[in-house]
């Protein structure tokens, strides 16, 4: 079973994403979905991972997405674990950023649960290989 | 197939109202801070922050009006906090213009009937108008060369902060602090709060040290005027550590710049080796473990109020079930099968305990405090009191008050209406209290507080108060009353003139008292709430409005009373007593039955008589008296049999009867039998003010 961490601090992006995931799509179903509502959150529930896949929005106040990226990168725990950026506006800088501090992906809002789900099965696909 | 998203579409509405009234509250305390001189640049940026996520989200949700107000709206907020516009009262107006765009928005998302598209548009021309958006520039891009380490986990918009202070000579700051894991969001918002008085904290970064498994450090940088020592000690403690961030090496000039160092040397100290991140790990708990610990991260729940409506039907239900185990163990001693009897009856004790328990909990859950629709109020003031060039003072007491969460979005209307009200027509024009050597500034208190089951609200002003005088020429003149019978009207009646349809205090209704709703409907309005508004006024001093309203709509203690040969239920909370009625001790005065209690005059109702339901049967028997009462105002319901008490469920009356007054509603009474609830407000009202209906009634009654 695959755990996916969502980190986002809007609780409306949150049901979102999940609804996004959890609709009627075979791989996902199984899936355990555990929400963050901040970054902090985000650092208090990782130890208790590790996860499959976390999606984070950038833009957060105090902790960003960005921050938490580096933060899993640098951990042996997480060594396996795709992460997902997403962000409110397409910026070219958080992109290069994101993927340079070692993110697997970006998507910028606004997005489909189409697209949202494409990610994240190709991303999962990549974990189980 | 419905979208999957429908579900997040409603979670996207309630999000979209939060923030924006997030952004009525920091606009308020812009407005305040633009009074006192006092400038906050944390508001502006927790403004911009707020519509950037509603922009956000209105992209992902496909709320196209919403995305184009949130878009311009954020290049004003944007070229405010860059200081390329000045922050003025009359740009103000237009960003709180902004907010009342967004709740006519909001609406037309949820109801296509709805047409916001002209608003907005009208909205983007002030914008325009303001000046911003056609200056947008994203210019200097020029590459800030701060330690990299430090930029690479910037976003786009925390740079750009950093940017703005430098180029605006602010000095830079690390704060180190350690905090403990499990209150950090609180301990956070203290240090934030403390901070926000000293400049702009631009990102929190952990750094990976941690002196315990419970705590976690952070690297705070601040952005500040103020000199080190000052810093020290407005936010010095034992777990802070501040340094500043040497200047020379973050100024403007673009390839000019040497990283800096202090800079660098904490990016250094950023998690680097695993073994720093091992305190924050509780083990390899997975599965049932883990999710049992996940659990108490997410305290709060969202739950449709209408689902609590639903719990509390069933627990008014069980209710039932609770009176109908008494009335069985009752019988069973009466015919003799005493201990089964006691038996049952130490159950029906238990289950009476968990089931108010039960009824508190639910109860609870619905309460919100005031405060909520206090907030949508003070905007109104301040919008009000421009509009009519009128300083007005609005202090409010009580917004932590508790009510029914149905109860307080319908208070809404009903108070904006009285808040207008006080404005337009209570206080006086600056010029004419400087005359009466008033303070300049007029004042509206707005004073909540719970009573006994009842929650209390206190519109105040220091106005001219009600010009009786005026009121009943108007009165007759509009015949509302006829000329003979105005000498006649208490000091107490003649205030309630105000709430007759149709009625305007003033010669000239002014421009805002001629908009919405009038005070009868006003009182309307909170009478369906089941309360009543009392109104105090003194000539030159002001005028006070009382609203009286019951904590919640749920579920009500009733006394259940029979009137010719009916069973009715009053609601308890405006019981104050009952006791034998004795018609020799009844007077008339001024047509009216009334009677003494403990040295009191109590009006007197027959309700046989009002509801039209006499029973000749019922005649010569010993007969009861329920004094009601509603705020200051008390009446004596003449009954003819009481039941007792009783938790009942008030169901709404079905369409075809929601007009008829005096009624609350129906209420099931356990026995397959179906009781009308009676509204004591209405009643009261519709016998002591004497309104045309019971005047009819009691000429009906007395031929």
């Amino acid at each position: 079973m695959s755990r996916i961490l969502l980190v986002e601090d809007s609780f409306s992006m949150r049901a979102f994403v999940r609804s996004a995931l959890e609709s009627g799509d075979t791989l996902f179903t199984g899936v355990e979905v555990v929400e963050a509502s901040s970054g902090f959150d985000a650092l208090r529930l990782l130890p208790r991972g590790p996860y499959d896949l976390v999606i984070t929005d950038i833009n957060m106040p105090d902790i960003n997405g960005l921050e938490l990226v580096r933060f899993i990168r640098k951990s042996d725990q997480h060594k396996n674990t795709k992460v997902l950026l997403i962000s409110t506006q397409s910026s070219e800088k958080d992109r290069e950023r994101g993927m340079s501090l070692g993110a697997d992906a970006y998507l910028a809002k606004p997005f489909s649960p189409e697209s949202l789900r494409e990610e994240a099965r190709l991303l999962l696909a990549r974990v189980t290989e | 197939m419905t979208d999957p998203t429908d579900k997040a579409r409603e979670e996207f509405f309630s999000e979209a109202q939060e923030i924006i009234e997030t952004l009525s509250k920091n606009l308020l305390a812009l407005d305040a801070s633009l009074r006192e001189e006092f400038s906050d640049p944390g508001l502006v940026n927790e403004a911009f922050r707020a519509v950037h996520t509603l922009k956000g989200l209105a992209g992902l949700f496909g709320a196209a009006s919403m995305g184009m107000l949130s878009h311009r709206l954020e290049d004003v907020l944007d070229a405010l906090r860059l200081g390329r516009i000045e922050l003025t009262p009359s740009i103000l107006d237009v960003l709180f213009q902004a907010v009342e765009v967004y709740g006519k928005v909001l609406a037309a998302e949820k109801d296509p009937e709805e047409d916001a598209a002209p608003l907005v548009e009208a909205m983007l021309v002030e914008f325009e108008r303001i000046g911003a958006g056609a200056t947008r520039d994203q210019s200097p891009t020029a590459e800030y060369d701060l330690d990299p380490g430090l930029l690479a986990v910037l976003t786009e918009y925390e740079e750009h902060r950093l940017r703005t202070n430098i180029e605006n000579k602010m000095r830079l700051y690390r704060l180190r602090v350690q905090f403990d894991l499990a209150t950090i969001d609180k301990a956070l918002e203290e240090m934030k709060e403390r901070a926000k008085r000293h400049g702009e904290i631009i990102t929190y970064l952990p750094t990976g040290e941690t002196a315990s498994v419970d705590s976690i450090e952070l690297d705070l940088l601040l952005a500040s005027q103020d000199d080190l020592a000052m810093l020290i000690g407005a936010l010095g403690a034992d777990n802070v550590v501040i340094e500043e961030i040497n200047r020379r090496n973050a100024t403007v000039m673009p390839g000019t710049i040497k990283p800096a160092p202090m800079l660098r040397s904490r990016a250094t100290s950023l998690p680097g080796k695993d073994e720093e991140l091992q305190p924050l790990r509780m083990g390899d708990d997975t599965g049932l473990e883990a999710s049992g610990s996940l659990k108490s991260l997410t305290q709060t729940v969202r739950v449709d109020i209408h689902k609590l409506d639903h719990l509390m039907n069933i627990v008014g239900e069980l209710a039932i079930v609770r009176g109908a185990l008494a009335s069985i163990s009752e019988r069973l001693r009466e015919e003799g099968q005493r201990q089964l009897g006691a038996e049952l009856q130490r159950l029906h004790r238990s289950f009476d305990r968990r089931l108010s328990e039960m009824q508190d909990g639910i109860l609870e859950v619905r309460m919100v405090p005031l405060g909520q629709v206090f907030d949508r109020l003070a905007r109104v003031v301040r919008q009000i009191s421009r509009e009519l060039s009128k300083e007005i003072r609005l202090v409010i007491t009580g917004a932590d008050t508790e009510i029914d969460k149905l109860i307080v979005e319908e208070l809404s209307d009903p108070l904006m209406h009285m808040i207008r009200n006080a404005i337009d027509h209570g206080i006086e024009s600056i010029q004419r209290r400087q005359e009466v050597g008033k303070p300049d500034a007029g004042t509206i208190a707005l004073n909540a507080f719970q009573k006994g089951n009842h929650v209390m609200i206190e519109i105040e002003d220091d106005g001219r108060g009600i010009d009786e005088q005026a009121l009943i020429e108007r009165a007759i003149k509009s015949r509302k009353i006829a000329s003979s019978d105005a000498k006649e009207l208490s000091r107490e009646e003649v205030l309630n003139l105000i709430f007759l349809p149709g009625l305007s205090t003033r010669e000239e209704a002014g421009d805002l008292s001629g908009r919405g709703v009038g005070m009868d409907i006003v009182k309307t309005n909170i009478s369906k709430l089941g309360g009543v508004i009392d109104v105090h006024s003194e000539a030159g001093i002001g005028t006070k409005m009382t609203i009286t309203l019951p904590i919640t709509l749920a579920i009500v203690s009733a006394l259940l009373i029979r009137v010719g040969g009916q069973v009715f239920a009053v609601p308890l909370s405006s019981v104050s007593e009952a006791l034998a009625f004795d018609a020799s001790g009844v007077h008339v005065v001024d047509g009216r039955e009334v009677m003494t209690l403990r040295g009191a005059t109590l009006p007197l109702c027959r309700l046989d008589r009002l509801l039209r339901v006499q029973d000749p049967a019922a005649a010569g028997m010993r007969r009861f008296v329920v004094v009601a009462s509603m705020g200051t105002r008390r009446l004596g319901l003449i009954v003819d049999h009481l039941y007792g008490q009783q938790d009942i469920v008030i169901k709404p009356l079905g369409r075809s009867l929601a007009d008829v007054r005096g009624f609350a509603g129906a209420t099931d009474l356990g026995d397959q039998h179906v009781g009308l609830v009676l509204d004591v407000g209405a009643l009261i009202e519709e016998v002591l003010t004497g309104s045309e209906l019971s005047r009819e009634r009691k000429m009906y009654a007395d031929g």
